[in-house]
């Protein structure tokens, strides 16, 4: 029902620039509910008793802790560190004492506990000493891998909600046509960007400043709904120049989201599986560059964020909360009125009901919605789909959501994907606008998990196949060899008593170069079986992996259930129906609940697994480990021919020095695989534009590491 | 478990419902002034059938009554088939049709959403096809025949004058059967049949053309009330001019005018009502397009070369079965990928 055209410019209203403003298609304009909490200025939050610490603050890796139960930390101080490169620090956002490394719960929708770290504060709010970083110096000798690791180790990460390791985003190489920084914030209810803007123009234009110097870009433009027309005349103030270029747009969710963002300001469509620094385009968060900022200028991690407090409580507004303090403690702080029903985490098109309020905040966190029935009524009933065609109209990735629901419940799930499944980005316009109050986005989640699922494990099954076939031809090999061997005692047997004794020799020197070979083709096939998959390590790994998943798809995997009793029987009578559902839900829970454990176990299975490593081979760096090998074997390949020749005694130590060496071998191919693996699941849960930046990040290490081979082997020379 | 988005747009299925039988309501109004009170009660009937049948196969099917039921999707389909069939019809006619339209044609497919041809449209062709000397009679319009007479007419079928005494022809029959019998429709146009009675507007092809403009103007409120699309009406529209406009200008001695075809029969009804049934139809725009460009063609070739005089329900009900192909060939390119090859 569109009638304008795709990329018809259409003016802005308010809108000072001249900059044309194009068009995504679709969108909703849900209500905003925005003035209940604008209207204030962002106060500080409470400095809570507790902080609860989640270790996963970002996509990608968990940060691993630096920190011991027990140990007292400053405001500031690192706590734990990135993992890799697609993870970043944690910082203690005040001073106190560390209580727990533990597992609780976090907000995410599973309702799963993971790893936080807890530290009960001091009331002293203690800053650990600070030194800047001469980002300038850095950024003029080229150096911006060092920028990107001190961003990383500031735990500087995407605040509009995806939590990005914002370090990622600044390793292009080629200048930037365009850089968009996203004031949009077109999510109802959400504010703090809005505040942020408004209170601290002058920092965040200093950051876009630093942003844009660090990018290289040519252009800058700030988008911003023309619902802030307060935000973005503070911004035209602070700019106060011709260098940045605030642009208005008009209100229409989700025109936030990054890509629609970047389609409406340059028209430029970044389609999925393609990085938008390959179209010229950057796109950063207010928030985030402002982290930037104070990471750069100040010398501040990223200990804090603007949080909007509103729904049910009685003074909605921003607060500038501490990362960690407690869910409860905040709505608390604003004041939450009884008759609350649930929270959302996020706001109310894409956020999530919170499994509980002792959940600390995350960097993640840029809202909590008290709701109340009143203002966030049941959805009705769920009806038939009508093939209206409301829901593609609404669409903004131009799917067409009604034929990705069919294919979703009928489980067609190649057809859903040959339907673009995977372009969807889960805004939930269609669900919004859908008269039959279809949850379309649940059953969207639903099959992605399945798919993700079915890519699991199928890889698993091709692996499994691998292995099964790489035994039949080693035990076909091993046959072939003893035969080989056989014949060859035969014919030393054949040979004239008179040289008996050379013969022996000879054989025993025969049998014992048979051994080595035996050994050192072990050896290969457990390389080569490492590189098909090593099994003990495969098979942690597998579970890990699995784990993982099924936390990252709890919410799909609730909602499974939920799909399934609707499958089960065409309508089931509501009552039934939502006691089947407590029962599915619960099944999904408690399933969750033995594959964390099995994680656990698997988790516990690798530092044994290191630690007997450890036993076995002392640190050892690669190259010298394989001298050493070779010099061994050459050794006991020497000896054996010694030994032969003196054609005496026992000599068993050529194949018990390989099988040494085996498993240290084993440990380092079964390292090296999980590393792999890890790195895959990694992968898996990147999107591409991630991927892409993790590639550029892994060849500059490669490169890197053949620089210094190379140095290497000249000093040698 | 409730999950994002955590807000919806207030426009229920009961209330897209509803828009459509509000739309439908000045339609009914100059029905009753051309044609009597009798069509209200065919639409009474029509309701109470499609009511009773539905929740009857909803029972059967083990679905919950009441809020399928009050979808309001039934009433539509009964208000169609009610305006669609002779309003001085016996009682049992909409009664069968009606039934055979729920029972059949929509829960024996699936239920709402998931049924292949629009109810209505089946309903009507079943009764045409096994009632044709019943589908022609229809009353002249504004006959001399009162509220009661029409009512004692509908359920016992005696008239106090014989029926042939106010029947009539429709515009679109009597075409039919003049080009038939002598070739051409000559002089046709110049009887009171095609006189759009006392409210003058001489371009209208008959008083069944005043229905028909109310029709365009609820179908244009729908529009504009978001409820329909207006790929399918105004290809439909364009299709069905252009093709009998074109023979119109080739040969007006055997093919009549434009006008005459749109605001003939069940044109208007169809366009805004019956083709933009979105559950029988695609779902693209562009197939929405093609979609109701074709019912247009098919409709002209049905009502001018074919045996029936309307062809408007046979048309939908072919393409019904053309939808999912027409789908399956016009989706759209998704956001970012438009520049590549198809
Ligand atoms: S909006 Fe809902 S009812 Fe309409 S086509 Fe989409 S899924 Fe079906
Ligand atoms: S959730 Fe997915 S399918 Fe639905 S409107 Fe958003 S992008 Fe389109």
């Amino acid at each position: 029902m569109e009638m304008a055209l795709p990329g018809d410019p259409a003016q802005e209203g308010g809108g000072v620039s001249a900059r044309p403003i194009y068009r995504f298609n679709g969108g909703v304009h849900p209500p905003e509910h925005k003035l209940e909490s604008s209207g204030t200025p962002v106060v500080p939050g409470p400095l809570p008793a507790q902080l609860v610490l989640p270790l996963r603050q970002s996509i990608g890796n968990a940060a691993k802790p630096l920190v011991a139960v027990g140990e007292r930390v400053l405001k500031g101080q690192s706590i734990a560190a990135a993992d890799g490169s697609v993870s970043a620090a944690l910082h203690a956002p005040t001073s106190g004492t560390v209580t727990a490394i533990e597992d609780r719960l976090v907000a995410h929708p599973s309702g799963l506990a993971e790893t936080c770290i807890v530290i009960d504060s001091d009331g002293r709010d203690e800053w650990e000493a600070r030194t800047r970083f001469d980002w300038r110096a850095a950024h003029d000798a080229g150096d911006g891998r060092a920028i990107r690791d001190y961003l990383r180790d500031m735990g500087v990460v995407g605040l509009g909600g995806a939590v990005f390791p914002s370090h990622l985003k600044l390793a292009g190489r080629d200048a930037l046509d365009t850089l968009i920084i996203n004031g949009a914030e077109c999510e109802p209810y959400i504010t703090c960007d809005d505040r942020l803007m408004r209170e601290r123009a002058a920092d965040l234009v200093a950051g876009i400043r630093i942003v844009r110097q660090l990018l290289n870009a040519r252009e800058v433009l700030i988008g911003i709904e023309d619902n802030k027309p307060e935000a973005a005349a503070a911004l035209r103030a602070a700019i106060d120049g011709a260098d940045i270029e605030v642009a208005v747009v008009p209100t229409l969710y989700p025109s936030g989201g990054a890509k629609q963002l970047i389609k409406l300001l340059t028209n430029i469509e970044v389609p999925s599986g393609v990085r938008s620094t390959d179209l010229g385009v950057q796109c950063f968060n207010v928030a985030t560059v402002y982290t930037i900022y104070r990471a750069l200028e100040h010398a501040e991690p990223v200990i804090s964020r603007i949080v909007t407090l509103t729904g049910n409580v009685a003074r909605p507004g921003n607060v500038e909360a501490l990362i960690g303090t407690p869910l409860s403690d905040l709505m608390a702080f604003a004041g939450e009125q009884t008759g609350t029903r649930e929270h959302i985490y996020g706001g109310p098109m894409m956020g999530f009901a919170l499994p509980g309020l002792t959940a600390g905040l995350t960097k993640a966190g840029n809202c909590i919605i008290a709701t109340t029935p009143a203002a966030f009524p049941d959805k009705g009933r769920e009806m038939p789909c009508i093939r209206c065609g409301e829901c593609a109209s609404a669409c903004p990735a131009e799917l067409q959501p009604m034929d990705l629901y069919w294919f979703s419940r009928s489980r067609e799930f190649g057809r859903a994907q040959e339907r673009n499944l995977f372009d969807c980005i889960e805004c939930g316009a269609c669900a919004y606008v859908c008269p039959s109050s279809i949850q379309l986005v649940d059953y969207y989640r639903f099959a992605k998990s399945e798919i993700w699922a079915a890519e699991a494990s199928k890889k698993a099954a091709d692996k499994a196949r691998e292995r099964h076939e790489f035994k039949q031809f080693r035990e076909e090999r091993e046959k072939r060899e003893k035969a080989e061997r056989l014949a060859a005692r035969q014919a030393a047997a054949a040979k004239p008593a008179t040289t008996a004794d050379a013969a022996a020799a000879a054989d025993d020197a025969e049998a014992k170069a048979a051994k080595i070979k035996a050994a050192m083709a072990r050896a290969a096939e457990r390389k080569a079986a490492g590189e098909t998959g090593d099994t003990q390590a495969t098979d942690a790994m597998d579970a890990e992996k699995r784990a993982k998943i099924a936390a990252a798809m709890e919410k799909a995997a609730a909602r499974k259930a939920h799909l399934e009793s609707l499958q089960g029987g065409e309508a089931p009578v509501a009552e039934a129906m939502d006691k089947a559902k407590a029962e599915k839900i619960r099944a999904a829970m408690e399933a969750a609940a033995q594959r964390k454990a099995a994680r656990d176990a698997a988790k516990a299975d690798t530092p044994a697994q290191a630690g007997e490593a450890d036993a076995a081979s002392t640190a050892m760096d690669d190259a010298k480990a394989a001298k050493i090998r070779a010099a061994m074997e050459a050794a006991a390949q020497r000896k054996a021919h010694r030994e032969s020749l003196q054609a005496a005694v026992p000599v068993a130590e050529a194949a018990p020095a390989a099988s040494a060496l085996d498993p240290e071998k084993a440990e380092r191919i079964r390292a090296a695989m999980q590393k792999r693996d890890e790195e895959k699941a990694r992968l898996a849960a990147m999107s591409p534009e991630e991927r892409a930046a993790l590639d550029a990040e892994r060849q500059a290490r490669i490169d890197a590491a053949k620089a210094r081979a190379a140095a290497k082997k000249e000093s040698e020379q | 478990m409730i999950t994002s988005p955590f807000l919806t747009k207030p426009t229920p299925l009961q209330l897209v419902m509803t828009k459509v039988l509000l739309a439908l309501l000045p339609g009914i109004a100059v029905y009753v002034y051309v044609f009597g009170a009798g069509i209200l009660i065919q639409l009474l009937l029509a309701t109470l059938t499609a009511l009773g049948v539905e929740a009857a196969c909803l029972k059967l099917r083990n679905f919950p009554i009441k809020p399928f039921i009050t979808d309001g999707s039934a009433i539509v389909t009964a208000w169609l088939l009610a305006l669609s069939l002779p309003p001085l019809a016996p009682w049992w006619m909409i009664v069968l049709a009606t039934a055979i339209a729920i029972g059949l044609a929509k829960h024996l497919y699936g239920g709402l959403g998931q049924n292949t041809f629009n109810p209505a449209m089946v309903g009507f062709a079943v009764m045409m096809v096994s009632f044709p000397a019943q589908m022609s009679r229809w009353a002249a319009p504004q006959a001399e025949l009162g509220a009661a007479g029409q009512l004692a007419f509908i359920f016992t079928g005696h008239l106090a004058v014989p029926f042939d005494a106010i029947a009539s022809a429709t515009p679109l029959d009597t075409v039919k059967t003049t080009i038939l019998q002598h070739g051409g429709i000559g002089e046709l146009f110049a009887a009171p049949l095609f006189h759009a009675g006392q409210l003058g507007a001489g371009w209208l092809p008959s008083m069944m053309g005043w229905i028909a403009l109310a029709y365009l103007a609820g179908g244009l409120w729908l529009y504009a009330s978001k409820i329909i699309p207006w790929q399918t009406p105004v290809a439909f529209i364009a299709s069905l001019a252009a093709l009998s406009g074109v023979l119109h200008l080739v040969d007006p001695a055997r093919f009549t005018s434009p006008l005459f075809h749109l605001f003939s029969g069940a044109a208007m009804l169809g366009a805004f009502f019956i083709i933009t049934d979105p559950v029988s139809g695609p779902t693209t725009p562009r197939g929405r397009l093609i979609y109701g460009a074709l019912i247009g063609v098919l409709v002209y070739v049905i009502r001018v070369f074919g045996g029936y005089p309307d062809g408007v329900a046979f048309a939908v009900l072919i393409m019904n079965l053309a939808a999912p192909f027409i789908d399956q060939y016009t989706q759209p390119k998704v956001f970012g990928r438009k520049g590549k090859a198809a």
